[in-house]
């Protein structure tokens, strides 16, 4: 983590619901310049929830989301656009364009917001495709790739605008734990190297404990947080049972027994 | 640095030549990002594009930020100036955005290599097109084949089929499009006598345009329309659905449950469309006939004289030869819909063909299916 804390998204009272059922009841966290925090809690447990609302794609029902001091929620058109040019976003999916080659795909949001002449669009697509392994399938369609590189070009989309800050759901899922391994090589070497500050959803203890600098830990039943900190503090010292459960990869009572 | 600074001191370019030996001094400064690199990046090309320099030196020590953008330029230059054999030197740049100029800057020139689209040949796209044909007449009736299995296997064993998803595909392929079919009905209806009556007028026949509009609506037109109706909205409709079942894997998860898709799938749609398009025909026709006989009451023809024209002119044969064709049009437009749903490669655009070529085949099967029936009739004297 690092040294200086410089507080870039503020999460305040922040309450979340779904056809009026309430999936985030009043949490507040901070996510620090430069960090890694993953969001982690089991599967319902509203992470995906929260992920949505801090890229803007849904309104809190209280409560409000500072990214850089500026609530995306509120914000008019202009301001919007700025937020959202200053995070990259990938989803479980991948969500490439299928239609579009992997040099159209990370060229679009560049074509979108900037008046750079072609050939320095191009370049910065190959800087960004072989920043993530990837340069020689400029010319590949989603399709014929493997689910770990479209999860690496998908990556390297959201890097285009070299945003400050990256969103990351599920980037692990449905990968190998080689691949998982390789793409938390990749989200390591970003944060360190560019200085780029992750918000990532996982479940996968493995990338946990490899890359988080942080976890917030979402319960499902209380709808609240039920920890925050280092991976490897949380799993010995946590007083919460289920948290230390989480971490130990132990099966809840209910199951086992 | 926030958001906020990102409008703060845009990022500069000044160009000095110093020097006997001419070296050429871009000083960069401000922020070199995004937003200004793009002009920055113009003037450059263009200084030296003018005045090609054997030693250029870049001074970027008034660079405050420099994010892709700006470490794709710094690349540009190094690899413009050592495609010319020149030498670049790049001074000032503050330690971090030189770190990034080594993440970034080892491109190659060279571009990388990808699939390679050579342009085909005539005779090969011929080639390819007919063996693409060949290979879709193989799968069109090893479906067949299929479906025809599965109907023997379903009459022997009603319960196989799913009945409920068979009603539900019937109201939505029959009773919802009844309004359509009754429009359509009776404006080829209004259209066919008017287009008739007139010419048929100045021979004083215009009574026997009843006769005409009788026997082509049931033997020909009111058939068709539905057919074509059927393919454009439930034709399309079934290749959008099993598309989209077979993008998200759904039916692999069908078949490894051991439930073949045919029978789970492909025939509550067939069995309902079957039942369905003699149904909606029937309608057609009778809405067609509507449609006649409001141009034909005004011009003069009373309806009870266009009703009996209509009754000595056409047989219940030839109405029922009509709800034949429209029964086999029912199982080609389902079908054809269906096998085109079943077909989908992946991705979002795969089910967008797959509903085009569902509405298409089906079209062009129905013509040739038509042409079919009329050579069949002819000879069986029908």
């Amino acid at each position: 983590m690092p040294s200086m804390l410089e507080s870039i998204i503020q999460v305040r009272h922040f309450t979340a619901a779904h056809h009026s059922a309430t999936v985030i009841d009043d949490i507040s966290f901070d996510v620090y310049r430069g960090e890694v925090l993953v969001i982690a809690g089991r599967s319902g447990s509203g992470k995906s929830t929260v992920l949505k609302h801090l890229i803007g794609l849904y309104q809190p029902v209280a409560g409000h989301i500072l990214i850089a001091g500026r609530d995306i929620a509120t914000a008019e058109e202009e301001e919007r656009t700025a937020i959202l040019k200053n995070i990259g976003v990938t989803y479980q999916m991948g969500a490439l364009f299928g239609s579009m080659t992997l040099l159209e795909n990370v060229r679009l949001p560049l074509e979108e917001y900037t008046d750079l002449p072609p050939e320095a669009m191009h370049l910065i697509v190959r800087m960004k495709l072989k920043l993530v392994g990837l340069e020689t399938f400029m010319d590949h369609v989603p399709s014929e790739l493997s689910g770990g590189m479209q999860k690496r070009a998908a990556i390297a989309r959201a890097m285009a605008l070299d945003p400050q800050i990256l969103f990351l759901d599920e980037p692990s899922a449905g990968l190998d734990p080689i691949t998982s391994a390789e793409l938390d090589q990749l989200i390591l070497g970003l944060a360190r190297n560019l200085k780029m500050t992750f918000v990532i959803v996982t479940h996968e203890l493995a990338s946990i404990y490899a890359i988080a600098d942080r976890v917030i830990m979402l319960d499902g039943q209380t709808k609240k947080i039920v920890a925050t900190g280092r991976p490897q503090d949380l799993r010995h010292t946590s007083t919460n049972r289920w948290v230390r459960q989480f971490f130990n990869r132990e099966a809840s009572e209910e199951v086992s027994g | 640095m926030t958001l906020a600074t990102a409008t703060q001191m845009a990022g500069s370019l000044t160009v000095h030549r110093t020097g006997e030996n001419g070296t050429l001094t871009l000083v960069l400064a401000g922020r070199l990002d995004m937003n200004s690199t793009g002009s920055i990046w113009r003037d450059t090309q263009r200084v030296l594009q003018e005045q090609p320099t054997v030693q250029v030196v870049v001074e970027a020590s008034g660079v405050s930020y420099c994010d892709g953008a700006g470490i794709a330029l710094l690349v540009k230059l190094q690899q413009y100036q050592a495609s010319l054999g020149s030498a670049l030197t790049i001074s000032g740049l503050q330690e971090e955005f030189r770190r990034l100029l080594d993440i970034y800057g080892q491109i190659s020139i060279v571009p990388p290599t990808g699939p390679h689209r050579e342009p085909v040949s005539l005779v090969e796209q011929v080639g390819k097109a007919g063996e693409g044909l060949w290979h879709d007449i193989q799968v069109l009736l090893t479906f067949a084949g299929e479906l025809a299995l599965t109907l023997v296997r379903a009459a022997r064993h009603p319960h196989l089929v799913r009945w409920r998803d068979a009603w539900l595909v019937a109201e939505q392929a029959g009773v919802d499009g009844l309004p359509i079919i009754a429009l359509i009905g009776v404006l080829l209806g209004l259209i066919l006598t008017f287009q008739s009556a007139i010419p048929m007028r100045r021979f004083g026949a215009d009574l026997y345009v009843a006769n005409l509009l009788g026997l082509a609506m049931l033997r020909e037109m009111g058939p068709l329309i539905t057919a074509i109706v059927l393919a454009g909205r439930s034709g399309s409709a079934f290749a959008a659905e099993l598309g989209t079942m077979k993008i998200r894997e759904e039916i692999n998860a069908l078949s490894t449950m051991g439930i073949e898709p045919v029978r789970f799938l492909v025939l509550p749609r067939v069995l309902a469309a079957v039942t369905m398009t003699p149904l909606l025909t029937v309608f057609a026709n009778a809405f067609g006939l509507i449609g006649g006989a409001a141009v034909m009451v005004p011009l003069g023809v009373p309806l009870v004289t266009y009703v009996n024209q209509i009754l000595s002119a056409v047989t219940v044969g030839d109405l029922l030869g009509g709800l034949f064709k429209s029964l086999v049009y029912g199982i080609v437009v389902a079908s054809i819909g269906c096998l085109r749903g079943l077909q989908t490669s992946t991705g979002a655009s795969a089910v967008g063909r797959a509903t085009t070529s569902a509405v298409v085949s089906g079209i062009v099967l129905i013509a040739v299916v038509d042409g079919i029936f009329a050579v069949l009739f002819y000879a069986l004297g029908l």
